[in-house]
This record gives structure tokens, sequence and C-alpha cells, in this order.
């Protein structure tokens, strides 16, 4: 598919002035993309330009469409030396490449230089003409689109979800190479800010043709980032969860499977092999009664007949045959995969069966002389740890990273067959480098899945029926996945405290979000542990192995204080943990967030004991007993804050805060059907006990001081790292999105691990702190997604980036508006028919009463509405188009509060380096940062308003790196953006458009017409 | 441990009303934590110190950032870098341009020239505002004054396109715009007991009736050269007034006036005989102010003309007020005084002294108070 790219210039506006002796600028523009080149007039003597330029036409190969990025520079003329640039605007064209998102970028561009930030604003429009053109052989994946988001977009479903996608580009660093010493800071900074943007566009690219080879046609939970190796290059790596999605367009979409062929044909760019429609693979009924896996795939023997009737009575023992089928099928489906990893974190209900815990790897290599040592380690409820071989390999090429992320991947996986689990989701990877050590680390979450999203369709619905009946709502994914005789790691297990079937652990780690039908008692919060240790300056491969030493050390403590800490909140489960190791010069930081809550499946977590070691004397006891007495304190105090008020086992279902009906009374009938079982339960309640913490030496008298400094967020705050905040769901339409960066510099004369640990702390607390103060006019508010990032940047230097958003809710709505709620955020990926009843239910208490139309037709118009054909798209845009700016929201979420997001017009993702020669002039690294931060809000906002979009979702800031050289008066700073750009509307706004657009509604409901099972 | 870096950056542009207060008022981030401090704002918030002098810094350094673009609003609301509501916007470029009453009144009708900026340290420390707000309310003054200056058309309008000020700011503006232009005196002692408000009801009234704007609709001058329409007093009307003389030259005019005058407030006035012994006296200050606005150094002295000269006795203003004539019948008087010159049939300036009397006298109300 060439296609053709056409490029207007409209107009400038707030020029700076070029010429000192006029006051004025004799403004022009050159429009470059790949390497052809056009340039407008020169617009005399204005700061405020009209050129109004012709079409410019650049006719491309669509790979060059996809990989490089328009690039527009404005320019003052001179007669007599050379022009000078004023500025440049980078335009990522990819959005205009997918029929369904953007068919026009037009708006306001900031002029952005990297020495003196944005100067002016200049007006753009860029259309592209694709022509079609049935190229087998083509390099280009247009067509496949992307998003930021960790779930299944709001306005669309999974047909199938096919599984990891990865890809890495590595290339030398401009900074770097020799041209280097003799260009300027901005050509230097240019040429890097072009080359990754043309390493994003190849790498995107690349995993674009891996998708459609795998036949899907999008990207979920993309992620990409940069390594800045120094000397050795410029990694660009990225990796997402393929999928096959079909659009919501009208109820008739709904309802079928929409696995037929022809439906199929028009997703996929590719046509089938024929090998798609019995590639299923099950493992024959009398493999599955052993248990054992296979490593052969068989045809089906349609298995799922043999087991009706068999189920209820596997209660109790390991899940029964059933659950061995499950696995069977599962892992079958998973074994055609290299890497079964996810990077999603919510799923589309019944996706997700069982969780295991979490599993992590992490790695140390040198980046000039690769020969070093690998660690890896499982988190979680497992603390095994063991070191892998020395690993040697000989070159510098893509093909080492990938060797070395394929062998961190591989240990993953192996992990998460330890826990039973053949899937792993929630996955991410990263990195830290510190000159020529890097830390390479990889986190998911081993899971079961249902294997009905990831296979082609073939499943039988029986099948489906049984899973879905076997699960009991809200607890079924805290069930154990492992063997319960045969357990990887100790641990308590009870019989699960929602259905009384089935065992559950005593904590549960994940890296995921809450799933939306758990059950869960009271509210969440944050919990962080923090941990500093010292480490000699070392080079090369001793440094390499100083590190991996105390890897291990660092995993097992800042562990022990997630659980602390968890207890001390009186919680029982861990969401959306992330554990960050920062290697700098001469030490290593941990820090881990995570979401604590109380899963009401989850037995009540013990308490905290203190135990002193040396019984001597009085004085130290009555030390102990006070510290005892405190930490019960504010395990009682925490209760209270967090409204932790675990039912009594006979009334659990009253106190639980999510009474859905109808897994009430599944949860009245399991409980009735088991009540012998109730008093295994007690007994092994009974049993399980307290948490116990040895005071043998200072060090650990320190570990209980931290635990106790944590202050709890002023009344009217809560703060989550997950998309929701377990407890919360009445959210009103407040957002505010932000970024915060405190660097402090250590005294290095007390440099001791205990010192360095409280500042550490200190910093992190103080950070929330002002962040709390700061945001105190939205109380009561909450602040979700919280994403603390730590690097190191020079000796004495922490630096710490926090990106969240605050989000008000209504505090006495909280009862009412649960079960909407719990409604609205199954939408996210509905696929289950009884939910099409819900939704039209919802809508109608929504409406008002005056609604001209019946409520029925008002739902089938607000799916219509994503289509977004002709001219109906520019009637859901955004209703402040006409303001003279319009407002565009950005948020780290999936989704707005109060707001349906109709369409997803493409994926943000930008680079920028700002560097300064005269900080102190632009009121020093604070000045300095806190302009170019907000800059580079103004120019994702910009990007998104002329795409046509009204706000950003699954924002993200990638990277931060601030360097400063204050007596050189000099400071540079790197960032890494990403995003989806969406339209959203208000949802007291949809039936305003609904009622405009009642033709529409006849015309999708047309349309999506094929109805297929 | 010190803070190296320590900022904060909202997709919305986070204002605090208190704080943008206190920086406009010209106090640096030490002072504005301490008064904030004692505010009580740390009872209150349960914060610590030093998470008030963060957000006091970043704070002070997002309207530092902002300061630029308030010298221009109009720039404000196009700029894309901070995301501000509107009526956030609204309130930034409102208090920016807001003035204290002390400050205005000491440099009211002075030239907003250099050497008035020499003194505002003087004016600091008479008026108790910071220097850096002084300095900051007079080069808005003066970025005011500078973009209207060549403008045409109506002195507040203009402001408020460039400015985006509520309508009461840009009236405001206006009338500090047309003090500086014309110099009027204000900074007499005996000037001391009016308030802004006084000077720029005036400063309207005059704006009104007696500039080239004020006739500049009229067919007979469409497309003078004339620029500064509202700024500058119809020099041609000023001319005109020494017509007016007649009325008080002319025995028999005068007499036939006073006589109507009297004949019309009689029984009306609780001070009756005063007025009607001092009326010849109270005449002669009302025309004679007229008649020495030819000059431009008598222009500037109008407002010490109309409190010393216009005769009451010896006095207008200032006599009626110890004599304590009620406002009331100062009204009466003055609305009968103006309305009876249109009966004198020898007085072929009716138009003339409308134009000058409506102005005159709704000065003279506004001014008589204490």
């Amino acid at each position: 598919m060439p296609g053709k790219l056409k490029v207007k210039i409209v107009a400038g506006r707030h020029l700076p002035v070029m010429d000192r002796a006029s006051d004025l600028t004799d403004a022009f523009v050159e429009v470059k993309f790949g390497n052809t080149t056009f340039k407008t007039d020169v617009y005399l003597k204005s700061l405020n330009p009209q050129w109004n330029s012709e079409w410019f036409k650049f006719e491309v190969d669509d790979e060059d469409l996809q990989d490089e990025p328009l690039q527009i520079t404005v320019l003052d003329h001179d007669t007599y030396s050379a022009n000078d640039a004023i500025g440049k605007v980078y335009i990522d064209i990819d959005p205009l490449l997918y029929s369904e998102a953007a068919t026009v970028i037009s708006g306001w561009f900031p002029i952005y230089d990297t020495i003196h930030g944005i100067r002016g604003e200049i007006n753009v429009v860029v259309k592209v003409d694709l022509f079609n053109d049935l190229n087998r052989f083509r390099q280009s994946s247009c067509g496949v689109k992307f998003f930021c988001t960790t779930s299944i977009p709001k306005c669309y479903r999974a047909v199938i979800i096919h599984g990891f996608v990865e890809e890495l580009v590595v290339n030398e660093d401009p900074e770097y190479q020799w041209i280097d010493r003799i260009r300027t800071p901005r050509a230097s900074n240019e040429a890097r800010q072009r080359l990754i943007s043309l390493m994003s566009g190849e790498l995107q690219r690349k995993i674009g043709l891996k998708v459609l080879e795998m036949r899907g046609n999008a990207v979920v939970g993309y992620l990409q980032c940069f390594d800045l190796e120094g000397e050795s290059g410029l990694v660009v790596r990225a990796i997402g969860t393929a999928c096959t999605l079909d659009k919501l367009s009208s109820p008739a979409a709904f309802l079928p499977a929409c696995n037929s062929p022809s439906k199929e044909m028009k997703e996929s760019p590719l046509a089938h092999p024929p090998s798609h429609g019995c590639r299923s693979t099950h493992n024959s009924p009398i493999h599955t009664a052993t248990g054992s896996r296979l490593t052969q795939n068989f045809s089906v023997s349609v298995p799922t007949l043999i087991y009706t009737g068999m189920g209820s009575g596997s209660a109790g023992k390991e899940g029964g045959p059933f659950k061995a089928l499950l696995r069977q099928q599962t892992q079958s489906a998973l074994e055609q995969r290299e890497f079964p990893f996810f990077t999603l974190t919510a799923f589309p209900p019944g996706f997700l069966v069982h969780v295991g815990g979490v599993v992590s790897a992490r790695s140390v290599k040198l980046l000039d002389r690769i020969h070093n040592p690998a660690f890896v380690g499982i988190m979680g409820n497992t603390r095994s740890y063991k070191l892998l071989d020395w690993n040697s390999f000989n070159s510098d090429e893509p093909e080492t990273r990938d060797a070395w992320w394929a062998e961190i991947r591989q240990e993953i996986k192996s992990h998460a067959k330890a826990l039973g689990c053949h899937a792993v989701v929630g996955y991410s990877e990263s990195t830290s480098i510190c000159e020529e050590v890097c830390i390479l680390s990889a986190s998911g979450t081993a899971a079961v899945l249902n294997p009905r999203f990831l296979q082609d369709g073939t499943v039988e619905g029986c099948l489906e029926q049984r899973i879905e009946e076997n699960l009991p709502a809200g607890c079924g994914f805290c069930h154990i996945p492992y063997d319960e005789l045969n357990m990887p790691f100790p641990a308590h297990l009870t019989y699960c405290y929602n259905c009384r079937k089935q065992k559950v652990p005593d904590v549960l780690f994940t890296t995921i979000d809450l799933p939306t039908d758990a059950t869960v008692v009271g509210k969440g919060c944050l919990i962080q542990a923090r941990l500093c240790r010292l480490k000699k300056k070392a080079q090369a491969e001793a440094n390499a192995t100083a590190i991996s030493n105390l890897l291990p050390f660092m995993e097992y403590e800042v562990h022990t204080q997630l659980m602390n800490k968890l207890k001390l909140k009186g919680m029982n489960a861990l969401f959306g943990l992330r554990i960050q190791i920062t290697v700098g010069e001469n030490m290593l930081m941990g820090l881990a967030s995570a979401t604590a809550v109380y899963l009401a499946a989850l037995p009540m977590p013990g308490g905290i004991q203190i135990a002193g070691k040396t019984p001597s004397d009085g004085s130290y006891e009555q030390h102990i007993s006070h510290m005892q007495k405190k930490i019960s304190d504010t395990i009682a105090k925490n209760k209270e804050l967090y409204e932790i008020n675990p039912p009594e086992i006979s009334e659990e279902i009253i106190g639980s805060p999510i009474p859905e009906p109808k897994q009430r009374s599944r949860l009245l009938r399991s409980q009735s059907e088991s009540s012998d079982e109730v008093t295994e339960l007690d007994l092994s309640h009974g049993k399980k006990d307290a948490f116990v913490l040895e005071i043998d030496d200072t060090d650990a008298m320190e570990d209980v001081h931290s635990l106790l400094t944590d202050v709890p967020p002023p009344s009217g705050f809560y703060s989550c790292n997950t998309e929701i905040m377990p407890g919360i769901n009445n959210w009103t339409s407040e957002i505010q999105m932000f970024t915060s960066v405190r660097v402090i510099r250590l005294s290095s004369l007390n440099l001791t691990n205990q010192a360095l640990n409280k500042n550490f702390n200190d910093l992190c607390e103080n950070l929330l702190k002002s962040l709390y103060f700061k945001l105190r006019s939205m109380i009561p508010c909450c602040l979700c997604h919280v994403n603390f990032t730590v690097s190191l940047p020079e000796d004495e230097l922490i630096q710490v980036t926090v990106t969240a958003v605050a989000i008000t809710f209504d505090k006495n709505q909280a009862l009412q508006t649960t079960k909407t709620h719990i409604e609205k955020s199954l939408q996210r990926a509905s696929t289950d028919n009884e939910e099409l009843l819900q939704f039209p239910l919802e809508l109608c208490s929504d409406s008002l009463p005056s609604h001209p139309f019946p409520p029925a037709k008002a739902v089938t118009v607000e799916k219509a509405s994503p289509m977004g054909e002709g001219n109906f798209r520019n009637r859901s845009a955004p209703p402040c188009a006409n303001s003279t700016v319009g407002v565009v929201k950005m948020t780290p979420l999936s989704f707005i509060p109060g707001a349906k997001i109709t369409k997803y017009l493409g994926i943000i993702n930008m680079f920028f380096i700002r560097e300064t020669t005269s900080l102190r002039e632009e009121g020093g690294v604070s000045g300095f940062l806190h302009a170019f931060i907000a800059e580079v809000f103004a120019m994702v906002r910009a990007h998104v308003a002329a795409l046509g979009g009204n706000a950003v979702v699954s924002y993200i800031m990638k990277q931060c790196v601030f360097m400063e050289n204050p007596n050189k008066n000099q400071a540079q700073c790197l960032i890494n953006v990403s995003g989806d750009a969406v339209i959203f509307v208000r949802e007291s706004e949809l039936e305003v458009i609904s009622t405009q657009q009642p033709t529409a509604n006849c015309q999708q409901s047309c349309a999506g017409g094929e109805v297929t099972t | 441990m010190t803070s190296e870096l320590d900022i904060f950056v909202g997709n919305t542009t986070l204002i605090d009303e208190e704080v943008y207060r206190l920086w406009l008022d010209g106090y640096s981030v030490s002072d504005a934590v301490a008064l904030r401090v004692r505010a009580g704002i740390l009872e209150q918030t349960g914060a610590t110190a030093a998470v008030l002098q963060s957000d006091t810094m970043d704070h002070y350094r997002t309207f530092h950032m902002l300061e630029r673009l308030l010298h221009a609003p109009p720039k404000l609301l196009h700029q894309l870098v901070f995301q501000i509501p509107p009526s956030r916007q609204a309130l930034l470029i409102e208090r920016y341009y807001a003035f204290d009453e002390a400050f205005v009144r000491e440099v009211l009708g002075k030239k907003l020239s250099k050497g008035t900026k020499k003194d505002l340290d003087d004016i600091s420390a008479k008026t108790g505002i910071t220097l850096k707000s002084c300095r900051r309310q007079f080069d808005n003054f003066k970025r005011v004054f500078k973009v209207v200056e060549e403008m045409r058309g109506s002195l507040a309008d203009n402001i408020q396109q460039h400015f985006l000020f509520s309508d009461r700011l840009a009236r405001d503006y206006a009338a500090i715009v047309f003090f500086a232009n014309n110099r009027f005196e204000t900074a007499k002692k005996k000037l001391q007991y009016l308030s802004f408000g006084d000077f720029a009801f005036c400063a309207e009234l005059m704006i009104q009736n007696w500039t080239l704007g004020a006739v500049g609709e009229a067919p007979s001058k469409p497309d003078s050269q004339v620029d500064d329409m509202d700024m500058d007093l119809d020099k041609e009307f000023l001319q005109d007034l020494k017509e007016l003389k007649v009325l008080v030259a002319d025995k028999d005019l005068l007499d036939l006036h006073k006589s109507l005058v009297c004949t019309a407030l009689r029984g009306k006035l609780g001070v009756f005989s005063e007025m009607e012994a001092n009326f010849k006296n109270l005449s002669r200050g009302l025309v004679n102010v007229a008649a020495k606005l030819t000059h431009n150094k008598d222009v500037r002295d109008l407002f010490v003309d109309l409190v010393e000269k216009v005769h009451l006795g010896p006095q207008f203003v200032e006599p009626c007020r110890s004599d304590h004539w009620p406002l009331g019948d100062v009204r009466l008087f003055l609305n009968q005084y103006s309305v009876t010159v249109h009966s004198l049939d020898g007085f072929r300036h009716q138009a003339l002294w409308d134009r000058y009397m409506d102005t005159l006298r709704g000065c003279l109300l506004r001014l008589y108070h204490d």
C-alpha cells in the first residue's frame, strides 16, 4: 500500500523575534519527509505569518510512512547569512494509516527547539491517501492498531487474544558518534530525537508484521522503552499483546461470538491458512487424568462431553478433573507460543481463571564485553533464588539483546510452570543502566487462563458454560493453580472463605489490576517497600558480580517489607505490584509499590508479633512490649481507616461491599452445600497465626521503626497504584494528572545503609505528603495509578519521579452506585450476553425521564457512535472545539470517569530532549525541568487535539532522564511519554448526541447484520 | 539531605489563590511561607513547614512563568503550555492587573515615565506596599497606556479588547490612562480627601463628553487625523468655553439668571438665603473654571480649581461643606443653575453650555463629600 502524504502549512503565531532591528521575523517553513523537502514562501516581517501554502505531496512507500516522522522546520530567512532555525515539529503520521483512527491531522502544534523550548505555534494540516495493493511480501504493517492501554480498549471486544509480541532495534547513539564533537548541541539533540522517532516507527512496523503473522489486528498493552546504553548504543524495545479486536458497533455484533470465517477474513488483512479451522489442540481424556503435561498436540475428540456431570463432586480435591482439563486446554493453546505472556493487567470477564503469584527474573549484564553473571528469582509467594550459569555472548547486535531477553523470559516461563501456571499476565520488562552495567528485569503474574479467548474460536459452547458455572465469581482467581501436595514453596492454605470449595493461599501478590468481579472488604491503599544498599565502586565484572550478589538480599528484604506493611494494614493481597531495582555508582535502590486490599476469599491476616532475641533486662522487655502495643494499635487503626470489617463467616455476604445478586445466590448455595466444611475452615484459621518479627539487632529495630513511620494520607484522601481504587467507585468527573520530580543530594559523610534508607524513605514520604497538600482542594479524592520511578543520575543524587492522577469522588453516593459501577466496569470488554441485558438497564436509570427515545434506542446509538464515519465524526468531536484552545485531559488510567470513550485515534509516543546552557537564567534546575515538563504536556495535548481528540488515556512517562552540570550552568533532560489519543463524550452529553443521530443507528445495525455463532 | 530539585506539574495548572495574592503583593517565598503559617494552614491541613515551603516555591515558579504571558493577556488565552480553565485565566488576569487604592492615588495623573518609577521606593515606604508590588502596578499602568495610546475608538473598549479585563477594571484603567495622559493634578493636600473612585467617575464623564471621541461620531469630523480620540480633551471645545464668560460678564444676563434660579428654588432650598447672597460668586466660579481650561497648565489644575476656586462665598466645594449645604441642596441648585441658562434668550451657546455643565455638575456632585 504505497500512499500519498499531503501536507499544508497554514499559519504561525507567537513566533519569537528573530530580527532584533525590526523586532520581527521573516519566517518560512521546510517540510521534510524521508529525503524529500518542500519549502513555503518567506512571510516577511511578522510574528504571526499566514503562509497558506499549497498542498505539499509526498509519494511514498507505506514502509516509510510507518517508519518516518513528518518533520516540519520553521526558519527565519536571512539574506546575508545562514537562515536561523526557530524550531521543529515532528508529527507521527501513524494514526492516519488505519482506517478506524484519525482521518486528518489538523491543528496548532508548538514549535519546539531543544535549546529554547517552545517558540510559538504552527498550524498544519496533514492527510494520507493510501492505495490498496495486496502485496503479500510487503514489509509494512499498516492497519494494525496499537494501544498503550493494558486492557481491552473500551469500544472494542476481544475475539482472540493471541499473545506476546516483542521486538527490539539497536543503533548507535548519535550523542556518542565522532561527529558529535564538531556539531552543535542542537544538531546533536535533533539527530537523537529524529533517530529515536525513526527507530520507534520501525519497531512498531516490525511488531505489526508479527501481529499480522499471528492473524491478529491489534496490539494491546504496547510498551515501548529506550535503553540509553551510552557508548554501546541505543536500544529501542517494545512488548505487547497481539489481539484480534472487534469493534463494538451495534448490538447485532454483540450477540455472536464472531468467529465466522467471513468475519475473520475481513478483520485480518491476510488470508487464513487452511490449517486455521482445525488447529485446536485438546489432549485426550486419558492423559488428562494423569495430569501430566504433553508436549505433542492431539486433534480434538470433544473431551467436554466426558466430563459432564462430574463437576459438582470435585470440590476440595485439587480442583478435580475439570480443572485439569482446563489446564490441559490452556496449556496446549499456550504451548504453541514461545512465551505465553500477556502485557494486559485487566481482562475480559472469565479470562482469568486462577492466579499463582508474582514471578520475576533479573539479570545483570555488562554492556561492552558480555561475560557476566545472571541472577533470577521468583517473587511473590515463593522465595527461591538461584544463580544462572555465566553466559557468554560476543556480539553487540540486536541478537545479543534478544538473547538476553529471551533468557529472562525463559526463566519467567519456568517460574510460572513451577507455580502450576501456563501463562504470565500483567507482564512487563525494564532495565536499569549505570555506566556499563545493566540490570534487566521482567516480572508478571503466573496465571491459568480460560482458553476461550486464546484459540481461534473452536472451543465448544458447552465447555464455556461449564467453566462459567464452576468458577464462583469473586473468588475463583484466588484459588491455587498448583498442586497442593507438591507446592513450589511453603504456604498456608485454607479453604476459600468465599466458596469454601477450593484452597486459597494466605496472601496473594499480583502485578495485575484487581479483577472487577473480585469481592473486596473495605478500601485499598498504596503501600511501598523502600530499600537502599551501598555497594563499593567497582569496574566491569567485579561490579556486575557485586550487584548480582546484592540482588537476592534486596529482593528478600523488599518482600519482607511488603509483607510486614501488608499485615500492618490488616490486608491480605497486593495488586499492581511493581518492583524497581535501580543501579547507581555506589548504591542499589529498590522501590516496590503495590495496592493492598482485603480479599474476602482469603483468610484474615494474622497480626505481627515482635520477639526479642535476648530477653535479658527489664527495660528491653518493656521496650519490646511497647513496640508490640504500637504495632497492634496501628493495625487496629488501619482496619478502621480502610473500613476492614471482615464479616463473620456466617454473615460474610452482608459485609461485602459488592453484593452482586447473582453472586450472592451462588454463595448461599455453596454454603449450604458444604456446611460440614465450615468447621474445618475454622480450625485452619486457628492454626494460622501471627507473623513474628525478631528484633535481634539494631537493623531489625530500624525496620520496625520504619514500619511505623509511614503516615496514612490525610482524611479524604486515598491512594493506589492500580487503575481503580478497591472500595471506591462513585467517581465524579474532575481529574488532575500530574508529574512531580524530586532530586535530593545525599551528604557523603554519613553514608551508611541506615542513613541512606532513612533519606530515601523521607524523600518518598515527603513527596507523597506534598501531593496530598497540593491536591487538598479536590478532597474527597483518590490518587490512582501512582507510579514512582527512581533513578540515580549521579553519585550522591537520588531522583524520584511520580506520575499519577487525582480523581474526585462523591462520598455520599457510595452505596447506591456500587452496582452501577460494577456493570460499567464490566463493559470494558463485554462479551457476555447477560451484560447486554444489564446495559440497557443501567442507561435506563441514567437517562432523564423526559428523554424522547426509549432507553433501548439510546443504547444502540451510543454503541454506534464509535463507528464514527463521515459527518457523524464531526458531531462527536469535543464540544470545546470552538474555544481557542480545547481542553485535553490526560490520565494514566484507561478510562475517564463519568465519560464514555467513543473512539481511539492512535497512539502517542513522543520523545523530547531539552538542553540549556543558561541554567541559572531559566530558574535553576527546578525552573528548567518544570518548564520542560509543562512543554511536554503541551505538545502531547496539541498532537491529540490535532488528531481530533480530547483526551489521552493510559498516559505514561516512561523516561525522565535528567542530567545537570551547575558549574557549567548546563542541564539536559530526555523525556519519553506515550498514551492513547481518544475522543470521549460525557455521559450526560451522550443523550444529546443520540437524539441528533437517530439515523446512524439504523445504518449501523443494518451493516452489522452478519450473524455468526 | 537537601532538595536539589522539587517540582510539581499538573496537566491542569494548579492556581492557589492565596499564594497568588501573596506573590502579587510582592512577598518573598520565605515571607509568604511565614504568612501562610500565621494564617493557620498547617493546623488546618496537618502539613509540615517543609511541605509548605515546597508548595509555595512551586506556585511562585508557576506564577513567574505565567507572568510573561500576563503581560499580553490574549497570549494567555492562546498559549498551549499551561492548561488553565477560562474562569481561572480571567482570575489570573484580573488579579494581576488589580491595583491598590493607596498606590493609584500616588501616581494618578503623573507621567508614567522613568522619573516616576524612581519615586516608587518612596511610595512603597509611604504606603507600606512592597516595592515589588508597586513596580508591578506601575508597569501595568504603563503597559496598558503604551498599548492603547495610539489607538482609535473607545478607550475602555480598547483596553478590554487588548487586556481582557472585566468591565469595571477596564473602566478604571481608562481613567488611569486618561489621567496620566492629561496629567491632572491629584496629589495636592486639598485633594487628599478624594478617592480613586471619585476621580475615575469624573474621568468617565469627561471621556464621555469632553474628548474628541465624544463627538467622534458626529459627521462633521469623519476622518480627522486626530488619533487619541478618547484620551485627549477636545481642544476646540476648550477654546470655545471662553464664550461662556458672557454669563458672568454681562450683568443683565447674570441678573436674569439669578432671578430665574431664585424664583425656581424659593422654598425648596434649605440654604436659600446663602445661595441667594452668593449667587454671583458661585456663577463666577463655575464659569471661570471653564474659561481657564484654554491653557494646558490650567487643565491640569482642573480638580484643584474645582475644589478651591469655584466660589460659593470665596470657594465652592469647601465652603459648601463648611456651611453644611446638604448634598440634596447642592444638586437642586446645580440642576436649576444649569437648566435655567436655556431660558436666557440672550445666551447663544446652549449646546456648549450643556456639554460643559452636564459633566461639571456630575463631577462636582461626586466630589462634594467629606
